[in-house]
């Protein structure tokens, strides 16, 4: 895969933005290592999937939205829910299955929300929040709110049905909704070029709906910002919906049972170089920012991770009284008098 | 009281709810312009415009995602899926999203929409758009599920489906559509949740559904002609259920009899039936019998179809039958 880098990388973005995406990106990746570990200790039960080196898309589209904005994202969600400033011991108490856990653990890894910080859920069905997200976008634009629906999916996502229905009611609409593909090569276990009748799944494809081809790096935490800045603006300003395909690599496998040994071993040697968040701590040094204060900033992500792992140690298990709560509107599961 | 058809019902319920409440929209294929595939949702786009009855295009993915992303952000859509067969497009929204999402995010999300849809047989359309699919539905915690029979219900009920906070399935019998009845003046809105008690009787309780309900009601001045006293009770709603009318007929009568348009398995009534017996066994008089159509597709030749679904005859003929 080869992208044209425009080799301005930290041009037009103010120092404070260019630290706050450093920030999230080394919260993210901090969160994630975390994650991993505690699947390792069993403390994480189920399946998870993480974003280790996917953070610059959801950092990059976080920083660009407004506070009211919404967030669709996948099962792949704990990067966009964090980006999205939500808080981290909230979201660690949910993938232990913890009382305190953002849904109570009720949702668990695949299907985080919190509504009050717009990510409006993470859905574990490929390709469904493709159509809801424009749901909440063409609600947007009938209250005349000026919010914007930012939809994250993976390249997988492009073969569904789903998306192409949600492409075209999108733009027959003119929807204010941005749909970010963020092709990490491979779908599941396999190679998405193998199983796909274009090179470029997402931007291929968006001439389909009359929409501009948008293929951007996806490692790269500036021109994602750009990208968003952008496509945000204009969905906002009723110049209709986006799609972006982001182009990036997942460090580890599918989901935690999956070592990913399907990928030649020079390809991941390649990407790892490239790896965002020692690119873009490098990007950010040779830009002129001093070594301490991005040290500073590793040591305090550091800790917060540690004192969300503590407090979701410390939540009791989700009690069993939560079980029939919630079906129903009234607080209630009762299906008959 | 007005003479109104069951379609004319349904195009008065989702005006009385779009003048009433402007968060109220309604979208779906060939609605608007063309007023409904069986012209249920006449002259809506007239009064309201296209910007809050909206043609969508035949994408039921989109239709009903589109209904929850909306209702998720303060929206109240009305969503129609022209057959009820074509729900099997979009179930992954339906089962998995818009019924699972208030539970999974612990309350944060609450999905007020209604998905409209044209169910049942008896039109000679064949397997994939005769379907009656309620029990579909009623097997996904999440969803309500409400089948009129009686123009005043399909407005009364629809109102409520509207109004209600939570995600209700719809399903309006296409061969009730051109049937008359008296509809209250005013607004009118109904309970969901609720039996009725159409027809009163002493020795077995005919409980039946949508289109079963008339040919029920039939059925029972059949019986009366024969010395046999039914009482018809029509579910009307079959989430959340009216347990407590159900059971109490069946106290009185000491026999049930279910009338399900449905393909045997796994039917609506084979959840009444195992209620009814685990909670008055001891009232029962004989065996439960569930009268429904036969565990196959339905058949399009109209001689077929007709010999398909319970008819007037296979109904009063098995009580008779069995009571006998």
């Amino acid at each position: 895969m080869i992208i044209d880098r425009d080799g301005s990388a930290t041009t037009g973005i103010d120092a404070d933005t260019r630290i706050a995406l450093f920030r999230v990106m080394l919260e993210i990746r901090t969160f994630e290592k975390r994650a991993y570990d505690l699947f390792l200790q069993s403390l994480v039960k189920g399946t998870s999937h993480l974003s280790l080196g996917q953070e610059a898309i959801a950092a990059g589209f976080a920083l660009a939205m407004r506070e009211d904005d919404y967030t669709f994202c996948t099962y792949r969600g704990h990067a966009h829910t964090l980006a999205r400033g939500v808080p981290m011991p909230g979201v660690m108490a949910e993938l232990l299955g913890r009382e305190d856990g953002l849904m109570a653990g009720k949702g668990g890894s695949m299907h985080l929300t919190s509504v009050e910080h717009g990510v409006m859920g993470s859905y574990a069905i490929v390709g469904a929040h493709l159509p809801i997200a424009a749901g909440a976008a063409w609600s947007a634009q009938v209250r005349g709110s000026g919010q914007v629906s930012v939809c994250f999916f993976g390249d997988g996502a492009t073969n569904i049905g789903a998306f192409h229905e949600a492409l075209n009611l999108s733009a027959v609409w003119k929807l204010p909704v941005v749909f970010v593909c963020e092709n990490n090569l491979y779908m599941e276990y396999t190679p998405i070029a193998a199983v796909t009748a274009v090179a470029n799944p997402a931007a291929d494809r968006a001439a389909a709906y009359g929409l501009e081809r948008i293929l951007v790096d996806g490692n790269d935490p500036e021109e994602m910002y750009r990208t968003a800045t952008s496509v945000i603006g204009r969905a906002r300003a009723g110049e209709g919906p986006s799609l972006v395909e982001a182009v990036t690599y997942r460090h580890g496998g599918h989901s935690r049972a999956d070592p990913a040994k399907y990928r030649p071993e020079s390809e991941v040697k390649e990407w790892m170089a490239r790896d965002p968040v020692v690119a873009y701590r490098a990007a950010l040094v040779a830009a002129g920012v001093e070594e301490p204060v991005l040290d500073e900033i590793q040591a305090a992500v550091l800790a917060q991770v540690d004192d969300a792992t503590e407090f979701a140690k410390a939540s009791p298990p989700s009690p069993a009284a939560l079980i029939e709560t919630d079906v129903w509107s009234d607080g209630g599961s009762a299906w008959r008098n | 009281m007005a003479e109104l058809t069951y379609r004319d019902a349904v195009a008065a319920a989702i005006a009385q709810e779009m003048e009433r409440d402007p968060t109220v929209f309604f979208i779906g294929e060939d609605v608007a312009a063309a007023g409904g595939a069986f012209k249920a949702t006449t002259g809506l786009l007239e009064r309201f415009g296209p910007g809050r009855v909206r043609d969508m295009p035949i994408s039921e993915e989109a239709i009903v995602g589109a209904a929850m992303g909306a209702a998720m952000t303060g929206l109240r859509p009305i969503a129609e899926i022209m057959f009820s067969d074509f729900l099997a497009t979009c179930w992954d929204i339906v089962a998995n999203q818009i019924a699972k999402t208030r539970y999974m995010t612990h309350g944060q999300i609450s999905l007020p929409l209604v998905i409209r849809t044209a169910n049942g047989g008896g039109s000679r359309f064949g397997a994939q758009h005769s379907q009656s699919l309620e029990n579909w539905a009623m097997a996904v915690p999440g969803l309500k599920v409400v089948a009129p029979s009686t123009p005043a219900d399909a407005k009364g009920l629809l109102a409520a489906a509207i109004r209600d906070d939570d995600p209700v399935v719809f399903f309006e019998h296409k061969s009730l559509y051109a049937v008359k009845g008296e509809v209250p003046d005013g607004e009118h809105v109904d309970r969901l949740g609720s039996a009725k008690v159409l027809r009163t009787g002493d020795d077995l309780t005919i409980v039946a559904l949508a289109a079963m309900v008339p040919r029920s009601l039939e059925a029972a001045e059949r019986l009366a002609a024969g010395g046999i006293s039914a009482e018809v009770v029509d579910v009307r709603s079959l989430v959340p259920l009216d347990t407590r009318t159900i059971l109490g007929s069946v106290r009185k009568t000491g026999r049930l009899f279910t009338v399900e348009e449905n393909p045997r398995l796994c039917g609506w009534g084979a959840e009444i039936a195992s209620i009814v017996a685990d909670e008055c066994f001891d009232d029962l008089d004989g065996p439960i019998v569930r009268i429904t159509t036969p565990h196959v597709p339905l058949p399009a030749a109209d001689e077929l179809e007709d010999e398909t679904i319970p008819t007037i005859g296979r109904i009063t003929s098995t009580i008779f039958e069995r009571m006998g």
